[in-house]
């Protein structure tokens, strides 16, 4: 019993394996690239719109309010970090229906990198919105005192981030897989959509963990005060 | 005993304990978040989708705790490495 598709080795050349979260990686970039290349030219040929065209701002439109829905002012600004995401995750988990696929977020090394990714970026835009110095004086927010535990905090919810998409997936592949041994008729069906709602559900958590760590991190006031001043000065 | 049968009955016995542990407390949790929210809904039944989606991302938080006992169970059970190691040790 396989624990990650790491394991599913297909080509090997001394250091450099080709295992199956790679290669079914590369099956979604492909899956990216070929309908991004097919949507861009219904939209530039056509001058009525098509119903692609609506899908597709419907995506755009539904992500860019629910990122601004955590309190990110700009949304269009974040859309191509976080749209992109959800999108992939979204995507790797829904491509379970397709039987040979392994999900490749159900590998440790595919949710930390992009839990990496979040980690990086989430610096990365605080001080393009704040500064260099006003950031990472929000660390010793709010005394001193808290600096190891705001760095703590920053490197555990990185690592909980990979850890809740990995075994979410995981264990949905693998309770299909002892479900295979035990039942195999029926149940699989069953758990395949329970984990279809798994998936989607994960996707849209770590797009909106993400959303509101980045809105942490670029937030400008960030004292805890819950009315706006105009409220408490009649 | 050996130390590699030393090893499979605390793996075994350890991963037990923690997905039954580790099951207790998310299933307290979720209850308790499934009931404010039917009360939640009763009340305001316009909010339903609002309601509905935060405690769709609070339940799929609040198991992700028990998803980690999980991975753990999982992680003892099939690729241990305590166990790997001592498997090849006794190779050579």
């Amino acid at each position: 019993m396989n624990l990650s598709p790491d394991e599913i080795v297909y080509w090997q050349l001394g250091f450099f394996k080709l295992n199956a979260t790679i290669l079914f990686t590369w099956c979604l970039m492909l899956v990216f690239f070929i309908g991004a290349q097919l949507l861009r030219r219904l939209l530039a040929n056509k001058s009525e719109r098509t119903r692609w065209q609506n899908t597709l701002e419907i995506i755009v439109l539904t992500i860019e309010k629910q990122i601004s829905s955590v309190g990110l002012s700009n949304p269009r600004q974040y859309i191509g970090f976080l749209g992109t995401l959800f999108l992939y995750v979204a995507l790797a988990n829904l491509f379970t229906i397709f039987p040979g696929y392994e999900p490749p977020t159900g590998s440790l090394s595919t949710t930390i990198s992009l839990a990496l990714c979040v980690f990086v970026t989430v610096p990365y835009y605080g001080i393009k919105q704040r500064g260099l110095k006003d950031y990472l004086a929000s660390y010793t927010q709010p005394t001193f005192i808290m600096l190891p535990f705001n760095i703590i905090g920053e490197i555990s919810r990185t690592f909980a981030l990979a850890v809740r998409l990995f075994g979410n997936i995981m264990s949905g592949s693998m309770i299909i897989g002892i479900m295979l041994i035990i039942a195999p008729f029926v149940f699989p069906v069953v758990m395949t959509a329970l984990g279809l709602l798994t998936g989607l559900v994960q996707a849209y958590i770590f797009f909106i963990l993400a959303s509101v760590y980045i809105a942490a991190a670029t937030s400008v006031d960030n004292t805890q005060t819950h009315f706006p001043p105009s409220i408490e000065q009649p | 005993m050996d130390s590699l049968t030393l090893i499979a009955i605390t793996s075994i016995i350890t991963s037990g304990i923690t997905i039954g542990f580790g099951a207790i407390g998310p299933a307290f949790a979720e209850g308790r978040a499934v009931a404010n929210a039917l009360m939640a809904l009763a009340q305001q039944p316009d909010a339903s989708s609002t309601i509905t989606r935060t405690l769709f991302v609070g339940l799929a938080m609040i198991e992700s705790t028990a998803i980690y006992c999980f991975v753990v169970t999982m992680i003892l059970l099939f690729s241990n490495p305590f166990w790997n190691y001592f498997i090849a040790q006794s190779g050579n």
